[in-house]
């Protein structure tokens, strides 16, 4: 299906978005996710099932003032 | 001792760790600040570059306490999620609120910081609010749970010092028990020394430190601008008078017209 990740149309055959990290090469960074504006905690990732469209933000530390 | 959220800190001088020309240089500028506490951010990560990664390796080797901010959030939604997300992502629950009113000064939209606020305190976050020096915002936030306060000295980057000495001093005086730190605005040590001098807490700094042409030698400066300011306002400063006052000793004065 296809589904947005940071902005840019992908397409991912994996069902939930702990699969959809893992296929995305997120595996085993350290990241922070929210699909269709929801945060979605790390804990939460394999229940949470990915639908055709959705939203993924895929968020990690970043330099800040 | 200085605490935030019963945290002791010994520094006074807190640091951001955006625009500085190479992370080389951000953890140069770290370790001459003496910082003990370093202002954070989420941005979106590409797997290929890892960016964030090495941005997250590097905080960590400097052994120091991090306060993720929530820049660029507009609304009271985006900046509790990013929150949610910060909390993850680093491990603790401080988080440096921001929702961004305006956009010409970045001033705060202060009813979305204070709703941000309550939600967040009610959630068992730990929330630095950047704020303006309003007082009654001020009461609202900290009857939401906020027991640290960051009010601007002047817009976010623009280096001005402190915009609004009386405002701020009438904050001071109106909250002698929470932690102020000021935050925004400060362009150079003398700034900071300011800012101590009139018995805020502690500053912020980042674009002033980040954009110096030697950026460890500034926050070199800055720290120790912030320790005189703190030195004098323990000291007890002078009042200061429209006339002159002579200093030496009038009295014994020879007659010699």
């Amino acid at each position: 299906m296809n589904i947005q990740v940071n902005g840019e149309w992908r397409e991912v055959r994996a069902a939930d978005l702990a699969a959809a990290l893992a296929e995305l090469g997120f595996a085993d960074a350290v990241v922070a996710t929210a699909v269709n504006g929801e945060f979605v905690p790390a804990a939460s990732r394999a229940a949470a099932a990915l639908a055709e469209g959705d939203r993924l933000e895929v968020l990690a530390p970043m330099q800040g003032g | 001792m200085l605490t935030f959220y019963d945290v002791p800190v010994r520094s006074r001088l807190l640091l951001g760790t955006a625009r500085y020309p190479s992370p080389a240089v951000l953890s140069d500028a770290v370790k001459a600040s003496g910082a003990e506490v370093l202002t954070v951010s989420l941005r979106r990560e590409a797997a290929g570059e890892r960016a964030g990664q090495a941005f997250w390796s590097i905080v960590r080797e400097l052994g120091v306490r991090v306060l993720p901010n929530t820049a660029g959030c507009h609304t009271v939604k985006e900046a509790v999620t990013t929150a949610h997300m910060a909390r993850e992502v680093f491990g603790t629950r401080w988080v440096k609120l921001e929702v961004i009113g305006e956009e010409d000064t970045l001033q705060p939209d202060v009813f979305g910081l204070v709703e941000a606020a309550r939600i967040l305190c009610a959630e068992d976050f730990e929330v630095f609010p950047y704020t303006t020096e309003d007082l009654t915002v001020a009461e609202r936030l900290c009857a939401a749970g906020c027991r640290v306060l960051m009010p601007w000295g002047s817009p976010i980057g623009s280096g001005r010092g402190l915009n609004n000495v009386f405002g701020l001093q009438a904050l001071r005086a109106r909250f002698a028990d929470v932690p102020l730190v000021i935050d925004a605005g400060i362009g150079v040590p003398s700034h900071a020394a300011q800012a101590l001098e009139l018995g805020f807490d502690a500053v912020l700094i980042n674009t002033a430190v980040s954009q110096a042409a030697d950026p460890a030698r500034m926050a070199a400066a800055f720290a120790q601008a912030v320790a005189a300011g703190r030195e004098a306002f323990l000291a007890g400063p002078m009042e200061p008078r429209d006339m002159a006052v002579p200093s030496t000793p009038v009295v014994g004065s020879a007659l010699l017209r």
